[in-house]
């Protein structure tokens, strides 16, 4: 700040505090029980009692501490303080202890493989840390996820699960999009497809209705979703087989996508957290699934996939 | 709702005050028999809306805490969501009924003090309507989602015009009837009202500045930082001369009224006016702790954070005082227990208020419902309080009725308001201090320990505790707007003779 507003400040902070001090003091001697001996609307008089000396008291206090503080911290213009304190600098010290912190924390599992961190406790338990504060916001707490964002418990991959596409996949994020065939299809290809893919894994599903829905999918969708519906791990483009829903399964939802295309995007992390932490988190993850798997129970089992997925659709 | 009825009942409010005796006569150059005819019609105008809006405002602040209980509540409507109702909530409780509540008490206050009636009767009627005017746009247009984003400054540009142009004839009307004055000396109270009439004028002015591209839309005249500083500066001078200074006006006039006795200390009053209008100005930055705003902002909106304590105080101790040597008169009028009440809540979050602006203490309670709490010890313990017992007094004065209609209800009142306030802040302390060591509680690697998530299903029971004491105040709002009815609507023959001598309690 330039020269006047900097004295500007001083004067005006200067100023505001000798004038409460000057205030407090001119006013402080008064007689008990008298009043001033001015009377509004009949009966609204004043005593002038003396001020109450601890009242007294605690206003000098609170203009000592002030005059102190600004002695030693920034307050008076360009004036530091006389311990030199910025709060840039306390970040900066604080993020370098903790960074030294973090590297001996870590420093046991820099040889380790991502799969054998999923098999350590100690690194799940890093990994999960890691989780909750920079993937739980989109995968939920739980990494089941939600419409539009993958659950990471299933063995349903999007873009694959080995421990080099997890690792990519946090590093670099992905987008995937999906076109809108409003247009493209005729109204019977689309109801033909809407009547079908929902239950393609429904071996009770009528043959015909398989049939044309089939006919319809392999014209417009078998490109990128594969010929059988297994989905394609290059594009990111899900299995439709195993009623797994990353955007709903119901028949309003696919309808929904068809129609309009769907879009999802996750961000790049590799500026936001440290290559040990994506890898902990990569291992954490990759636990997750296999737990699934039925290595381990997990303590809440998951509901039925098809409640699960359609129970939150509008 | 919008108080419509309650105008035709101006002809009553015409104030029958004939009996006027002034004790010392060199304080007034009007002869002691002279009657004075006060203007009242705006003053019950005023009194009927404030408990009409604090019905609404209120109602509005149950259901948005429900909403946080249970969110389905907003049917997946987007007027009914969290993020529009909310502003509708503070809007209405802080300028609807506490406006109203402040516009009725100064006009009130301001002839009686003054011996003369308003300057300007019928630009004084024209702030009631204006004002009347602007909560209704606001009621319409923040729900639709129509807003500045400025926290207590959300309404759009057209009608901060409108109330730029109420809020400057409220001046001309309350200062008028200052300049127009038969006694000698301007009585504290009218300090307090002017200070905040004043000051929110200029507070207004200067931080709704911006720059309009439609009618429903602006921008800040203000860039960034300067923004945010610009708006806590009106921000928490908002809390100082709205919600503080002009309460205090009311303080300083209803509590010696139904006390009978004189105020403690007029030095005190002097002392605490000017050190409470003067510093109250440089606390904004506390609102911005550990933000971008300059070091050297933030140190001094922590230090004169804290002399305003003192300060604050003196108000309450003035207040509290005036009652010494008449402690009993608290055990049977419910009217007293609101205004002593009200001013224990005050001296309350004015010392928890120095205690937040502390950085080592605001680390720890900024962005939490700790805050939440802090702010409704004032608003329902302090202003809303200090407005009932206020409004008790002067109903049945402007209807000229010889009480209101149930004393018994008053006092059931006072204790659904008192129960409710305790529950609702010691459900946001417990709430606030848990969330803000929640959301600081670090791993050995600098990972966050809980997340955002966890911190809020903590915080569950205390927003169903929260409710609780939201439904009992609110219960107890409804109980004064059925008291307040039934007093306007009772007979008014009957009791004119007694109304003559005045008393509500």
């Amino acid at each position: 700040m330039t020269t006047f507003w900097h004295l500007w400040i001083v004067v005006i902070v200067v100023a505001s505090i000798v004038g409460c001090v000057w205030l407090l003091l001119a006013n402080r001697k008064g007689k008990s029980g008298d009043t001033t001996g001015h009377v509004w609307d009949d009966d609204l008089s004043e005593y002038n009692n003396p001020l109450p000396r601890w009242w007294f008291n605690l206003f000098v206090l609170t203009v000592v501490f002030a005059v102190g503080y600004l002695a030693f911290y920034p307050g008076l213009g360009n004036l530091a303080g006389r311990l030199g304190w910025t709060s840039t600098q306390e970040m900066e010290e604080g993020l370098a202890k903790l960074t030294e912190q973090r590297t001996a924390q870590y420093a046991r599992y820099v040889s380790y493989s991502v799969d054998q961190l999923a098999q350590d406790a100690g690194a799940r338990s890093m990994g999960r840390a890691v989780f909750l504060s920079n993937c739980a916001g989109c995968h939920g707490p739980d990494a089941r996820g939600a419409i539009g964002f993958p659950d990471l418990t299933d063995q349903d991959w999007l873009y694959g699960g080995d421990a080099e596409t997890l690792l990519a996949t946090i590093k670099s994020g992905r987008t995937s999009k999906m076109p809108a065939f409003n247009g493209a299809l005729s109204p019977e290809q689309l109801q033909a497809l809407v009547n079908f893919v929902p239950f393609w894994s429904d071996k009770e599903l009528d043959p015909h209705a398989r049939e044309v829905g089939m006919a319809a999918f392999a014209g417009m969708c078998a490109a990128c979703h594969g010929a059988e519906g297994k989905g394609n791990v290059t594009l990111g483009a899900p299995n439709l087989t195993d009623d797994v829903w990353l955007f709903g399964g119901s028949q309003e939802r696919v309808r929904n996508s068809i129609l309009w295309g769907r879009e999802s995007h996750m961000p790049a992390h590799d500026t936001l957290i440290s290559p040990d932490e994506q890898r902990l988190v990569a291992g954490y993850i990759k636990s997750l699934s296999e737990k699934q798997s039925g290595a381990e129970v997990l303590q809440t089992p998951p509901a039925p996939p098809s409640q699960q997925r359609t129970a939150a659709l509008p | 709702m919008l108080g419509v009825p309650a105008l035709p009942k101006i002809a009553l409010a015409e104030s029958k005050n004939q009996g006027i005796q002034v004790s010392t006569s060199e304080t007034s150059v009007v002869p002691p028999s002279a009657p004075v005819r006060y203007q009242d019609d705006v003053v019950l105008g005023f009194s009927i809306m404030t408990v009409a809006w604090g019905v609404v405002g209120m109602l509005v602040g149950v259901w948005i805490a429900a909403e946080l209980l249970w969110p389905a509540l907003n049917f997946d409507t987007p007027w009914l969501t969290y993020s529009r109702l909310r502003p509708l909530h503070t809007n209405a409780v802080i300028f609807a009924f506490g406006g109203c509540a402040l516009f009725a008490t100064s006009y009130w206050v301001v002839q009686r003090t003054c011996r003369a009636t308003l300057f300007a009767p019928n630009l004084a009627r024209f702030t009631f309507w204006g004002y009347q005017a602007v909560i209704v746009l606001a009621a319409l247009t923040l729900p639709l989602g129509i807003t500045q984003s400025k926290e207590y400054a959300e309404l759009e540009w057209p009608i901060d015009l409108l109330l730029a142009v109420v809020w400057v004839a409220y001046a001309i009307v309350f200062f008028g009837t200052i300049m127009k004055r038969t006694v000698g000396h301007i009585y504290v109270a009218n300090w307090f009202y002017g200070a905040f009439i004043l000051t929110v004028a200029v507070l207004h002015i200067v931080n709704s500045a911006a720059i309009p591209i439609s009618l429903t839309s602006s921008y800040s005249a203000y860039p960034g930082a300067v923004d945010a500083m610009v708006q806590w500066w009106y921000g928490h001078n908002a809390v100082g001369f709205f919600l503080t200074a002009g309460f205090l006006g009311m303080m300083y006039y209803f509590v010696p009224k139904q006390v009978g006795r004189p105020i403690y200390s007029y030095r005190l009053s002097i002392v605490h006016f000017w050190a409470l209008i003067s510093v109250y100005m440089w606390a904004g930055p506390h609102h911005l702790m550990y933000t971008s705003l300059p070091d050297w902002v933030q140190s001094l909106g922590m230090v004169f954070s804290l002399i305003l304590l003192a300060p604050s105080w003196g108000g309450m101790i003035n207040g509290m005082m005036t009652l010494s040597g008449a402690w009993h008169k608290l055990r049977d009028d419910p009217i007293l227990k609101f205004l002593i009440v009200s001013l224990s809540f005050y001296g309350m979050s004015t010392f928890e208020g120095p205690m937040m602006s502390i950085k080592t203490v605001n680390a720890l309670s900024h962005y939490t419902d700790w805050t939440i709490g802090h702010v409704h010890a004032g608003a329902l313990g302090w202003v809303a309080m200090i407005s009932f017992g206020s409004i008790y007094m002067l109903i049945p004065r402007l209807v000229g009725k010889p009480t209101m209609h149930s004393v018994a209800a008053i006092n059931v009142h006072f204790w659904l308001a008192t129960v409710g306030t305790v529950i609702y802040i010691v459900a946001m302390w417990i709430a606030g201090v848990m969330q803000g060591l929640m959301w600081r509680a670090t791993e050995a690697d600098g990972t966050l320990t809980y997340s955002f998530v966890e911190s809020l299903k903590a915080t569950h029971p205390f927003y169903a505790m929260r409710l609780v004491g939201g439904v009992i105040f609110f219960s107890g709002m409804l109980l004064m707007a059925w008291n307040v009815w039934r007093t306007v609507k009772a007979p008014v023959a009957t009791h004119e003779a007694v109304a003559l001598t005045g008393g509500a309690s």
